[in-house]
């Protein structure tokens, strides 16, 4: 699909001829830029075969980047699990009845979610010590502040999913004679977790990259092993960092796919199950709630 | 307390450095966003995937790495020197960071308020004889502006937030002094914690407060 094809006249016969011109002078343009950072790199030796070949050497990969992909995923596989539980936890309390649940928790992660992660990680890992006498590992305190930060962000996104749903939901689980904790727990949150899904995995992946700044409290993991392990020794850094940056890449665009896929499937189910039973003969039309999310 | 209004110099020097990193940042994301989602809707097939290939490298990069290759690569190796004066350098080395890795947000941003403009508002554009640039840019973008105001808010906060990481790059911002207070009054971390995260809402809100007021204002009645 073109996309906003709309925005300009199928070019005739002058327009394709100036668009190729272009097309060639932009092209151009670029490969001299392409070449101009090939030959900065080259005066530097950045492209010496002694640099590049480390990458492709077995016991490069099982000593840094291995162990460094597992620090990395460690890290945030144990921060999605929390934070997604934390989410949890204070969006339901964020929608209590209970003003004395209801305020702090909305003050927790109105906090959090304001406070740059970078600082909470600070707060943790240096001041553990002051503050009770052990000093917080690297790994507990990247962990703690990617749980505190993505957790709050994750709550409000919960929130917004139980805001979204249709008001019948509830009424219904009421009418069932349902406290409000099980209405909760057995009707709400499972609909606004499925509804929300796209923007929970988007925060997953906000938070994979997040889990980088392990590296600057010395946390061991991908940027650690690539930038102090590989460069180190090597002394190969544009290589190293060039390979760190295409591993997250390739895992992000993982996710980012699969919340794309999840997107879809969601509007189509809705598009089935939504509203009275019809005619499944005549064509239905596309829904139009999920223009903004579609990609190009 | 103390350890705070001792080294209240020191912060709000601290602070002021946030600041400008966010303000210059934010400039240089909003104009090469705007120019990224140009090119991502415009005639030219070289312009869309350059702008796409861009927007997915940078987005998916952690800002970690962004910001250290900007001192290493751009710095140390592409030769890049802004200011013989190493601080001043490395300011806008961490500014260039910044702007390469907020650019990709604001261009997907701007790229759903494209999205939001009625198909007609362009037909028309074309209709009267304008051409590609004058259809973007009179009538389709300052509409896409209007649409995206809130996101943009987001964006603006993020960035606020994400000039923390500059330290990598060598910036005196703010952590850098909370981590060095805290290692020196290692009896007022909570103090010292709670003051620097009271520097980013008073930061933050107003921010919040104004974007929200804008996008009521600007809203395009349809």
């Amino acid at each position: 699909m073109s996309g906003h094809s709309n925005l300009y006249e199928v070019p005739g016969r002058r327009g394709v001829i100036r668009n190729r011109v272009l097309a060639a002078v932009i092209t151009a343009a670029f490969a001299w830029l392409g070449y101009v950072v090939y030959a900065r790199f080259d005066e530097r030796d950045q492209w010496a075969a002694e640099k590049w070949q480390p990458l492709l050497r077995a016991d490069v990969w099982t000593t840094f980047i291995l162990p460094g992909l597992e620090g990395t995923l460690k890290a945030a596989g144990l921060g999605i699990v929390l934070a997604g539980a934390f989410g949890l936890v204070f969006a339901t309390a964020r929608m209590s009845d209970h003003a004395w649940i209801r305020v702090p928790a909305a003050a927790v992660v109105e906090f959090f979610r304001a406070v740059p992660l970078l600082l909470l990680i600070f707060c943790a890992f240096f001041g553990s010590f002051a503050l009770t006498g052990t000093t917080m590992s690297p790994f507990a305190a990247v962990v703690l502040g990617l749980t505190l930060y993505n957790g709050s962000v994750i709550a409000e996104t919960l929130r917004a999913g139980v805001n979204s749903l249709p008001k019948g939901q509830a009424e219904a689980a009421r009418a069932l004679g349902m406290p409000k904790g099980q209405m909760m727990v057995l009707v709400l949150m499972p609909q606004a977790i499925v509804a929300m899904m796209p923007a929970i995995i988007s925060q997953f992946i906000v938070l994979l990259k997040d889990s980088a700044l392990g590296f600057i409290v010395g946390y061991d993991e991908l940027v650690d092993r690539g930038l102090n392990g590989i460069a180190a020794n090597f002394s190969n850094v544009i290589p190293a960092a060039l390979l760190v940056a295409a591993i997250f890449i390739a895992i992000n665009t993982a996710l980012d796919a699969l919340a794309r896929w999840l997107q879809q499937r969601i509007s189509k189910g809705r598009k089935v199950t939504r509203g009275p039973a019809r005619d499944t003969a005549t064509p239905q039309p596309a829904p139009m709630d999920n223009a903004l999310a579609k990609p190009l | 307390m103390d350890a705070l209004f001792t080294e209240r110099a020191t912060i709000l020097a601290a602070f002021w450095m946030t600041l400008r990193l966010t303000a210059v940042s934010a400039l240089g994301s909003l104009v090469l966003g705007t120019v990224l989602s140009g090119m991502r809707v415009s005639p030219l097939p070289v312009l869309r995937t350059a702008s796409q290939v861009y927007v997915t490298v940078a987005r998916n990069t952690p800002l970690t790495l962004v910001l250290l290759f900007t001192s290493l690569g751009v710095g140390a190796n592409l030769g890049v020197e802004f200011s013989a004066q190493i601080s001043v350098n490395n300011y806008w080395l961490a500014v260039l960071g910044l702007t390469a890795y907020t650019s990709a947000f604001v261009c997907e941003a701007l790229r759903s308020g494209i999205n939001t403009v009625p198909v007609g508002q362009a037909e028309a554009a074309r209709a009267v004889g304008l051409g590609f640039g004058q259809t973007l840019g009179f009538v389709v973008l300052p509409q896409a502006f209007r649409a995206v105001i809130p996101p943009l808010g987001s964006i603006l906060i993020a960035l606020t937030k994400n000039t923390t990481v500059a330290l990598v790059a060598g910036v005196a911002e703010a952590s850098v002094r909370m981590r060095e207070m805290i290692e020196i009054y290692g009896d007022q971390v909570i103090q010292i914690f709670l003051g620097f995260a009271a520097g980013f809402l008073v930061l933050c809100l107003p921010t919040g407060l104004l974007f929200g007021w804008l996008s009521r204002r600007l809203a395009v009645a349809r």
